[in-house]
């Protein structure tokens, strides 16, 4: 550890401490005590609403099955990436890292482009064969996934390779096949890598709003995730409900981020 | 024979690891391949592991051609020199695993992991888990874990590298009385020397992707093939334009029988019970003698000291510049008479 002066010591954690604190626990305090302000009651009723019901549980569909098919694409891609070479590797792990710099307002965009009813390139096509993507659940999952796509990767890559491959040639030399040796020793030594990716898409798509609201028909009861209805309610001048919603989002990302903490053993493998 | 290794050649991009190697490993017994870092000899077990493949060759155990075999289907136990313990898992299931993939009966599957465990003297550790071991148990772990399956040949990549020198000559001298009780061909690739001379039934020398030499100890030792191998497996000097051990350089104070190179001790080094001397040659080169120290006391020989120089008769000798190597049979001043 590098020795710093006393002083110097104190305003760096002040700073440090500052920092999070004006930009993320007072602001996240005030939303909880404009929530409870008018009594615990009143946050409740908000909950019994129907719309807000539909909302919540459409955020929980949505945010599942792009978590799971986050897990599944996200572990393969992974494992692809660091055991394997293949012509357009280097594509594919740049192209992996793009959800991440584009706004999630274009990738919106570019799915109804490609999948809407009228005149995108598949829309139609799918329509006619009783599939439609935008303004529908479906589309909702794939803006979801796209935007949380390289959370899982981007814990199981780095892990992948510094575990290195020994293990699994060991288990090839002592006579497993790939399933085999991807079951009982790759899997098992990227756990933690996995969970924490898994936890952190699960958070990420359960608060996704961009690319969700271009897709989404906005219409309640229908196509409003959790995030939409938050807006809903504050354009529409119900501020103490928006609230009440945000306020259950922000438990839900501190009850995933506390999870991992407790799952995590205290030394690192 | 065991393993037939025929026509092996495996190139990285230009750089030729392994360069029409054909060489045939004995059955039961423990042969090493020796030689320097870099040299082609972890390539080459790899290959037989089935690891990695040949860019040409073929390879063959117990008469089987196991060229395009992968490796689970070759019956090899592999050891890395990390060790490669599966860490999720304990030591006892470690060991299992092997048996665990083909399905045995879980009786079946105890019984031979206490007895491997108990053949490793590893019994006490069968719950603990491989991060609660020290590298040599580790290294235990993995041999028995490789022996598990009863593999038709044993395969070691630098097994003792990753440990410090005492643990090694332990496990050295361990695995040496190990083959003597199991009798598995086994093969193992060490860049020490001194390792591959104390353990093994058969060295083959490789440098550069080559096979230079392959023999006993012994042979390798007394009969070197070229200067390379010479060099390689033990202390070499410079005497007359011929590379010699340097306890077959005789030493004589001056003035001596003629034929002999006059040169002055310039350095003396005890190590151990043996002493090494530095001695520069009238013409300026350093040239190294060991001998006991009884002898260098016999001899009255001190730093200093002008002394005569010959090569002793009966010793191996490689011409400097290379070639063919010679031993001497006749006192230099006989030869030169």
């Amino acid at each position: 550890m590098v020795k710093v002066s006393a002083p110097a010591k104190w305003t760096l954690r002040l700073l440090a401490v500052g920092y999070v604190f004006f930009l993320v626990a007072w602001p996240t305090g005030l939303l909880a005590y404009r929530t409870f302000e008018d009594g615990l009651s009143s946050v409740l009723d908000t909950f019994q609403e129907p719309d807000v019901q539909a909302a919540l549980k459409l955020t929980a569909e949505v945010a599942i099955i792009a978590v799971v098919i986050n897990l599944v694409f996200g572990v393969t891609i992974s494992i692809l990436l660091v055991r394997y070479e293949f012509p357009g590797k280097r594509a594919l792990s740049a192209m992996v890292d793009v959800p991440l710099s584009v706004s999630p307002v274009v990738v919106g965009l570019a799915l109804v482009l490609v999948y809407n009813g009228r005149d995108g390139w598949f829309g139609p096509g799918l329509e006619e064969n009783g599939v439609i993507v935008i303004f529908n659940t479906p589309g909702l999952v794939m803006a979801t996934c796209f935007v949380a796509l390289p959370l899982v990767i981007r814990e199981v890559v780095p892990t992948l390779h510094e575990i290195g491959d020994d293990q699994e040639q060991a288990a090839r030399s002592l006579g497993a096949n790939a399933p085999q040796t991807f079951w009982r020793i790759t899997l098992p030594s990227i756990k933690w890598a996995v969970v924490y990716g898994v936890v952190l898409s699960l958070a990420r798509s359960v608060g996704e709003f961009g690319a969700v609201k271009v897709v989404s028909s906005n219409l309640r009861g229908k196509d409003l995730t959790a995030t939409l209805m938050v807006e809903n309610k504050y354009q529409n001048f119900a501020q103490e409900q928006a609230y009440a919603i945000a306020f259950l989002l922000v438990l839900i990302s501190i009850a995933c981020l506390v999870v991992v903490a407790l799952l995590r053993p205290k030394t690192d493998d | 024979m065991s393993i037939d290794i025929t026509g092996v050649t495996k190139r990285f991009g230009d750089f030729v690891a392994l360069d029409d190697v054909n060489v045939s490993i004995p059955t039961g017994q423990l042969t090493a391949l020796l030689g320097p870092s870099g040299g082609g000899k972890s390539t080459l077990l790899r290959i037989i592991a089935g690891l990695d493949k040949a860019d040409a060759g073929t390879i063959s155990i117990e008469g089987q051609d196991a060229t395009k075999l992968p490796p689970q289907k070759r019956n090899v136990g592999f050891v890395f020199q990390h060790y490669a313990v599966f860490k999720h898992m304990s030591v006892a299931k470690n060991v299992a695993f092997g048996l665990e993939i083909r399905k045995r009966p879980k009786a079946e599957v105890k019984q031979r992991v206490e007895e491997l465990l108990g053949l490793v003297h590893l019994s006490q550790f069968s719950a603990r888990m491989p991060s609660q071991l020290s590298g040599g148990q580790r290294q235990r772990m993995a041999l028995a874990r490789a022996l598990a399956v009863e593999p038709t040949v044993l395969l070691l990549d630098e097994p003792f590298g990753a440990l410090d020198a005492k643990v090694r000559k332990e496990l050295r001298d361990w695995l040496r009385r190990l083959h003597d009780e199991v009798h598995v061909t086994t093969v193992f690739v060490t860049h020490d020397q001194e390792e591959a001379l104390e353990v093994a039934d058969e060295i083959v020398v490789i440098n550069e992707g080559r096979v230079e030499q392959i023999g006993s100890p012994e042979q390798l030792y007394d009969e070197p093939a070229n200067d390379f191998v010479m060099r390689f497996l033990g202390e070499v000097t410079e005497l007359d334009g011929k590379i010699v051990r340097p306890h077959d350089v005789d030493v004589a104070l001056q003035p001596a029988a003629p034929g002999g190179t006059p040169a002055t001790v310039t350095r003396v080094l005890r190590v151990g019970f043996e002493v090494k001397l530095t001695v520069t040659t009238d013409a300026g080169q350093d040239v190294v003698v060991t001998m006991t120290r009884s002898h260098m006391r016999s001899l009255g020989v001190e730093e200093g000291s002008k002394v005569s120089l010959t090569v002793a008769p009966g010793a191996v000798a490689v011409p400097a510049t290379g070639g063919v190597p010679t031993t001497l049979d006749e006192t230099p001043a006989a030869a030169a008479g």
